[in-house]
């Protein structure tokens, strides 16, 4: 397993991992807030717990590389630089949103920091970074493609043909496998064969690197690793980062349905933010410098909701766009009753 | 007979089916922990064994109800969401379909593929398909989209013990209608019949699923336009019960499908051509079709809800197909 004993990157670099990790935290209760007052449509798949993986893994990035994310949406764009007014608008339904009111809380995807998609199907976010780092390759960029995917998504066919691929053709790929524990009610051991995700690695011949996901430093490095690798042409690394959901599997479905253990406690001491801001503390950053990032982190959100609620709806006729370049026709009887 | 829901209908088709035949046995994701009320109390009553949780993985628990209903078994297995029968695509299609005819008869494959069309709530485009047409155009594919409790648990039942693969599409719209369902262990409801929900004399109106219950409602309001309609429920998508529909158009000479899918090859286009090919001569009008138009289902329920075929467009149809005025929309 992958440690850090300290925090790598300069103290810009250092805080913005901070800030990251803070925005998922915040932006996400915000939403919960809200989800529960009725105001978010639809079902809210929260990452608190995971934030230390998500923001590690994009730190290592570069705002050019390619992500690819999944249903459980929120932090990854945000841990890779994602700007919050438009995401919270998505999450309201709203014209503003970033995929304007079509895809909801499951996809938040921002295109302008290199999101290639958070995908719903479980799974099918593998064959797509690996066709991305095909792509870089072929345009002779040094880009590089990263795929997070679930403990769940592991058993999907998918996500083996995507590894599968960028092995054999050396793509310049990296698949995080984001082991939070459980798909919905099934605990990893209940669903993977052989203790480790990244122990297939073996089986493509290219490095499985188990990596604290609780630690964000640990998973920096983790990836960084396979950054390096994977732009100097020596193909994929699968990386599994070992962290705990806090919430439910979504927020709406009645009951939690995840069998949690004695364990659960201890994960929620060993939780990603805290850690990393005794850390920082540690190593001489001060106190009111963090402070003064939750404050602003605060007033972020709050902007970001005020103008999702400022915005409008989309109207009826953006319903009709997207599914190609040019709108489609609104058949008659349609529009006479929207 | 007790007033039951549409899910607990479901709980007791496969309550009776696992009790009654122990080939019968259970398979999908989280259902032990019976996500959706379909599957109460089953692994105290059936065991892990029977009651299986399965991997992330359609394509392969799919593919191996298909390989376990060929040595005699006789599987259900929950998809959870139709969607999530894309991935499963190659195994239902390529094996579970064609089997039995590749192999001349020799192949025998037993089993039931549920899937629930959850649409309508901001669930986006990748969770809220109505997928029963994409299958349709398969052959060798059995296919029941129950609209009622009654339906929906006689249907069940039927298909858990018929021999060929049967795909079950369960409409979440439905999902809490209650109706009177008998007690009667064998209780079935034939695979291939349709049923009609209600007599008229003015227009047919075929409708799919979800699309009944609608159908219903803008039958009842045509009342005071004097437009009696008829709404006939195939129940059987695959086979489909064309004398009904058929006998009905004659009677009527008007019809009108009712289809939650995509307008195009949808299951109300396939019923208009049978029409229109079998019953043109008794046709006073042109065949209408309410569908979902060919545009995704978007998150945002301002835009999503007036997508599906309503009451109001249903109404409407009813009236321009018997020549009434359109009135204009009521508030
Ligand atoms: C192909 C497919 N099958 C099933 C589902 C339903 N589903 C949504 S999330 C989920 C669990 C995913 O588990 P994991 O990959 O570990 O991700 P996590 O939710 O833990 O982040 C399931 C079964 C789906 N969305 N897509
Ligand atoms: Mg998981």
């Amino acid at each position: 397993m992958h440690d850090a004993q300290s925090s790598i990157g300069d103290n810009d670099r250092r805080l913005e991992k901070y800030r990251r990790m803070q925005r998922i935290r915040q932006f996400e209760t915000k939403a919960e807030a809200i989800h529960a007052a009725g105001e978010i449509p639809g079902a809210l798949h929260t990452y608190a717990g995971m934030e230390a993986s998500g923001v590690g893994a994009c730190m290592a990035l570069r705002p050019d590389d390619y992500m690819v994310g999944t249903h459980r949406s929120h932090g990854h764009p945000i841990a890779k630089g994602a700007m919050l007014r438009p995401l919270m608008a998505e999450l309201l339904g709203k014209s503003t949103g970033i995929c304007r009111g079509k895809g909801g809380s499951m996809h938040l995807s921002d295109f302008s920091v290199g999101s290639l998609g958070e995908t719903s199907i479980v799974g099918s976010g593998g064959p797509v970074a690996a066709g991305a780092a095909l792509g870089a390759k072929l345009q002779g960029l040094d880009r590089v493609a990263l795929c997070f995917f679930g403990d769940g998504a592991s058993s999907e066919g998918a996500i083996h043909e995507g590894m599968n691929l960028a092995a054999v053709w050396k793509l310049p790929a990296i698949f995080v496998c984001e082991n939070n524990r459980f798909g919905m009610s099934t605990p990893t051991s209940d669903a993977v064969a052989g203790e480790h995700v990244a122990d297939r690695a073996h089986g493509y011949g290219i490095p499985g690197v188990i990596v604290d996901g609780q630690d964000v430093d640990a998973v920096e490095q983790a990836v960084r690793e396979a950054v390096d690798r994977a732009r100097a042409g020596k193909g994929p690394t699968l990386i599994e980062t070992k962290t705990y959901r806090y919430a439910d599997h979504a927020v709406n479905m009645g009951r939690d349905l995840t069998p949690r253990g004695p364990e659960h406690d201890e994960w929620v001491g060993r939780d990603p933010i805290r850690l990393y801001r005794a850390r920082l503390i540690e190593e001489g950053v001060g106190d009111d410098a963090l402070s003064a990032i939750d404050e602003a982190v605060r007033q972020e959100v709050a902007d970001a909701l005020q103008y999702a609620r400022d915005s409008a709806y989309p109207d009826f006729e953006e319903a009709f766009d997207h599914v190609f370049v040019d709108r489609l026709p609104i058949p008659a009887d349609v529009r006479a009753h929207a | 007979m007790a007033k039951i829901t549409f899910l607990e209908a479901i709980q007791q088709a496969q309550a009776e089916e696992l009790a009654r035949d122990p080939s019968v046995f259970m398979m999908g994701e989280d259902i032990r922990c019976n996500v959706f009320g379909t599957t109460t109390g089953f692994v105290e009553r059936f065991g892990e064994e029977r009651i299986r949780d399965t991997p992330i993985s359609e394509n392969g628990f799919i593919g191996a109800a298909g390989g376990a209903a060929m040595v005699g078994m006789r599987p259900i297995v929950d998809a959870t969401l139709s969607s999530f029968l894309y991935p499963a695509m190659d195994q239902i299609c390529s094996i579970i379909a064609k089997s039995r005819y590749i192999y001349g008869g020799q192949a025998r494959l037993p089993l039931v593929i549920r899937s629930c069309m959850f649409y309508g709530n901001s669930n986006a485009a990748q969770h809220s398909d109505r997928p029963y047409a994409m299958f349709m155009n398969m052959p060798g594919l059995k296919i029941i989209a129950p609209s009622d409790p009654r339906d929906m648990k006689g249907l069940l039942k039927a298909a858990i013990r018929d021999d060929d693969p049967v795909l079950c599409f369960e409409d979440g719209t439905c999902w809490m209608a209650k109706a009177e369902v008998p007690d009667d262990p064998d209780f079935l409801i034939p695979i291939g019949k349709g049923d009609v929900k209600r007599e008229g004399t003015d227009v047919t109106i075929i409708a799919i699923a979800g699309g009944v219950p609608t159908a219903l409602k803008a039958a009842k309001r045509l009342e005071a336009d004097d437009i009696s309609a008829e709404v006939i429920d195939p129940r059987t998508l695959v086979p489909l019960d064309r004398d009904l529909i058929l006998r009905s158009v004659r009677k009527t000479g008007r019809a009108i499908c009712v289809d939650p899918a995509h307008l195009t090859c949808s299951a109300a286009s396939e019923i208009s051509a049978t029409i229109v090919e079998q019953a043109f001569d008794a046709l006073r009008a042109p065949v209408i079709r309410v569908t979902t138009p060919d545009t995704h289902l978007p998150f945002s329920p301002h835009i999503e809800k007036p997508l599906y075929p309503t009451v109001e467009r249903i109404v409407d149809a009813a009236r321009r197909i018997v020549g009434a005025p359109v009135a204009p929309q009521t508030v």
